[in-house]
């Protein structure tokens, strides 16, 4: 959609129109197929022909030759592909394709997102229903400690105790509220869930108001995802229209009302005490726990907080119940896990995986390996709480305790993979920097603390570290982790502490020999013109400080003295004359 | 600079009297906000004080979470707003480079606006487009798979439409 689907959809409409086949040609306009790196995509069926990397000539020429001739357009069409390749054809019953196994993402891709009838069409609101009419409250919570479901937002709570808490609460006013802070650098599962399937969402929203006495919903969603609020807000009126949300719900007496809150970028707003206070209008700060939100939450009211994924495996729970989807997954991980598969691998997108899947099963069979054939280094999981695992874990299988053994954590699924021309040392603090600036600022550990981790690491990384630096962010980091009130806090040294563990000689070679291996650290390296320079100038003109002289035809300099290592030389050299060194 | 019949205003004020009739009326403050910045492109000082009158929030408070979220301007904004993607996958994937090619061709520092009121650079996290990385969003439009050579084609292009208009 972002690489212009909607601007195709308007050409197909009108070629279809000039071809008179409006009648004959329904066009559909689906969620995400999480193949991101193939878009824009179209699939024309039947024949579930999958067209990708489209163009606006091709839709007149797929219009002209498919559609009207029958000859599917080779060229264009996606072949080969890890992820998608069975799923499409046994499109309409993906049970399994591949490796991957969707259940929250069941209907992601497949039915039209802004219109309910093709929810209703895969048996949508059915447990609604269910639960409504043949289930007391007590029965579905039941259910849903049967199933083992645990919290998808990263820590793993079970669910089903966390509704019985709520639903054991004496209050005339109860809250549920549905987490879509997705605030985790290179995570999008949250947006593509609710852009694919907003219905899903709000059904299991309606049967967690039904089972714990609420009658309000609110869906704290971030301000950043346009796409993703107007079609909540399209499935709400729809679903209002078909009598499933407001009074009286299918002629019930349970009465259910929801309403859309925008957050404002915060991270630390993900955290559930910090989230109910920027839902109530204040800075988004998190206060002590207990009490806990299901006994005192928002406005003060015993509150369910849930997020986008555990939400959306709630209606799968009701209808083909808790013992069915307690079979999935690993002993004490059950059912699956999306991830937003990201960085140097080959197909990067959206993927579901059934706990226990390894993470060497999740890069190589689903996500194709890296590319350009380079080598793995690392796969950071958990984003900025998270940690990075190396080459020998590969093999650890995905679920909440072995991620957690292995020293990273399963996090809310943003799961990005790093090749050898990533620095680990410039990873961490990467990751310092988010969290130094998104830490709220009401524990001192974790305000000041990450900012002197950062300091150290900006140190290493410049070349100035000192003997004993990596010593002081271990002791600053176990002391901020030990010493935080809120999540953000005592997960943010993870990244560097994990990257310490799993790579120290990397830290050491930058404080003690001034080098990078992965040639990142701007001021370990330096560029230098080799014999290949055929004197073109390019990378003179190119140059923000003009140190390249030369002249034309010949091969150029660097003076190094004056250079600012932006590596702008690099990326404009056609004749691979430029080495970093 | 604000006029009594500012349109802009009366929309705000629509705004604040609806949710003024609901319950917990004071939670709605971020919402308004959100108004106020849709309608002016920033948070004028103004306006916040008619906010701190009409909702009976001390400005204090308002400012307080104006501060305290990324997505409230306090400054207006250039023309166009270019927000950098600075998630992990970008990040890994080259968005230094992007930042750094755009810093040079625009001239200006992140969560500058250009002299001729043309740009706004300033750093996103994650946009969700990591498939796409590196990323970049002018306006509401997202830049994909970036180079420094797209980046700087994409900033002329820009430029070349402001001079014919």
């Amino acid at each position: 959609m972002q690489q212009g689907m909607r601007h195709l959809s308007t050409l197909l409409d009108e070629q279809l129109e000039r071809h008179g086949l409006k009648d004959r040609v329904k066009i559909n306009v689906s969620g995400c197929l999480g193949m991101c790196h193939k878009g824009p995509i179209m699939v024309v069926n039947p024949g579930y022909t999958l067209y990708g990397g489209l163009e606006e000539p091709d839709v007149a020429q797929i219009v002209r030759e498919h559609l009207i001739q029958g000859r599917p357009i080779a060229r264009l069409v996606i072949e080969e592909d890890h992820l998608f390749n069975r799923f499409f054809r046994i499109f309409g019953d993906v049970n399994f394709f591949g490796k991957q196994m969707r259940i929250a993402l069941r209907n992601c891709g497949i039915i039209d997102p802004e219109n309910i009838d093709d929810y209703l069409a895969l048996r949508g609101y059915e447990a609604l229903a269910k639960a409504l009419t043949d289930m007391t409250p007590q029965q579905v919570i039941d259910e849903l400690k049967t199933s083992g479901l645990r919290g998808r937002g990263g820590a793993g709570f079970p669910t089903g105790l966390k509704w019985q808490i709520t639903a054991d609460q004496v209050s005339g006013e109860k809250y549920v509220i549905c987490n879509a802070d997705e605030g985790d650098p290179g995570a999008f599962m949250d947006r593509s869930a609710i852009e694919g399937d907003p219905h899903t969402v709000l059904e299991g929203m309606m049967i967690g108001g039904y089972a714990v006495g609420a009658a309000q919903g609110i869906v704290y969603i971030r301000a950043e995802y346009p796409l993703a609020i107007e079609r909540l807000e399209r499935a709400m009126a729809q679903a209002r229209d078909h009598g499933l949300l407001g009074d009286h719900i299918l002629g019930t007496d349970f009465c259910f009302e929801l309403e859309i809150r925008l957050g404002a970028g915060a991270f630390v707003c993900g955290e559930e005490t910090a989230l109910i206070q920027s839902i109530e209008g204040a800075r988004g700060m998190p206060r002590p726990r207990p009490p806990y939100p299901s006994v005192s939450g928002l406005f003060g009211k015993p509150t369910l907080i849930n997020n986008v994924e555990t939400w959306a495996n709630i209606p799968v729970v009701i209808v083909d119940g808790g013992q069915w989807f307690s079979s999935i997954g690993t002993e004490k991980s059950q059912g699956t896990k999306v991830f937003a598969l990201a960085g140097k691998v080959v197909n990067t997108g959206l993927i579901e995986v059934p706990m226990g899947t390894t993470l060497r099963e999740i890069i190589y069979d689903i996500g194709g390996g890296i590319p350009h054939g380079k080598a793995f280094k690392a796969v950071q999981t958990g984003g900025p709480s998270g940690g990075c695992l190396p080459a020998d874990y590969l093999d650890t299988p995905v679920d909440y305790e072995s991620l957690a053994q292995a020293g990273s954590i399963m996090g809310s699924g943003g799961m990005i993979v790093i090749d050898e021309d990533s620095c680990m040392v410039d990873i961490a603090k990467f990751f310092l920097e988010f969290t130094q600036s998104e830490s709220c600022g009401k524990c001192t550990p974790c305000r000041e603390g990450t900012k002197r981790m950062f300091e150290i690491l900006t140190r290493i990384s410049d070349g100035r570290g000192q003997a004993g630096d990596i010593e002081k962010l271990e002791r600053l980091g176990d002391m901020i982790k030990k010493s935080s009130l809120c999540g953000l806090g005592q997960s943010a040294p993870n990244p560097v502490l994990s990257t310490i563990k799993n790579f120290r000689e990397e830290y050491e070679e930058h404080i003690r020999d001034h080098t990078c291996r992965a040639k990142v650290c701007p001021s370990l390296i330096a560029y230098a013109i080799n014999d290949a320079c055929v004197g073109c100038g390019a990378c003179k003109r190119g140059c923000p400080v003009n140190v390249i002289s030369g002249r034309t035809k010949q091969k150029h300099t660097i003076d190094q003295t004056q250079c600012v290592r932006c590596g702008l030389c690099l990326a404009t050299c056609k004749y691979d004359a430029i080495d970093k060194v | 600079m604000l006029t009594k019949d500012d349109p802009k205003l009366d929309q705000l004020k629509q705004t604040i009297d609806q949710v003024m009739q609901k319950p917990y009326s004071d939670s709605y403050l971020i919402a308004v906000l959100h108004k106020t910045q849709a309608l002016y492109g920033y948070l004028p000082e103004d306006i916040i004080n008619i906010i701190s009158v009409d909702m009976n929030i001390p400005t204090a408070h308002i400012w307080g979470v104006a501060t305290f979220y990324h997505y409230f301007n306090l400054t207006p904004q250039g023309q166009h707003r270019i927000a950098i993607c600075l998630g992990t996958a970008c990040y890994v994937k080259g968005a230094a480079q992007i930042v750094e090619t755009l810093k040079q061709q625009l001239k200006i520092d992140m969560g500058q606006t250009t002299a001729d009121g043309l740009f706004t650079l300033r750093p996103a996290r994650c946009l969700g487009a990591c498939g796409l990385a590196p990323v970049v969003m002018i306006d509401d439009t997202i830049h994909g798979e970036l180079t420094p050579k797209k980046m700087s084609d994409i900033v002329n292009k820009h430029r070349r439409q402001a001079k014919k208009k």
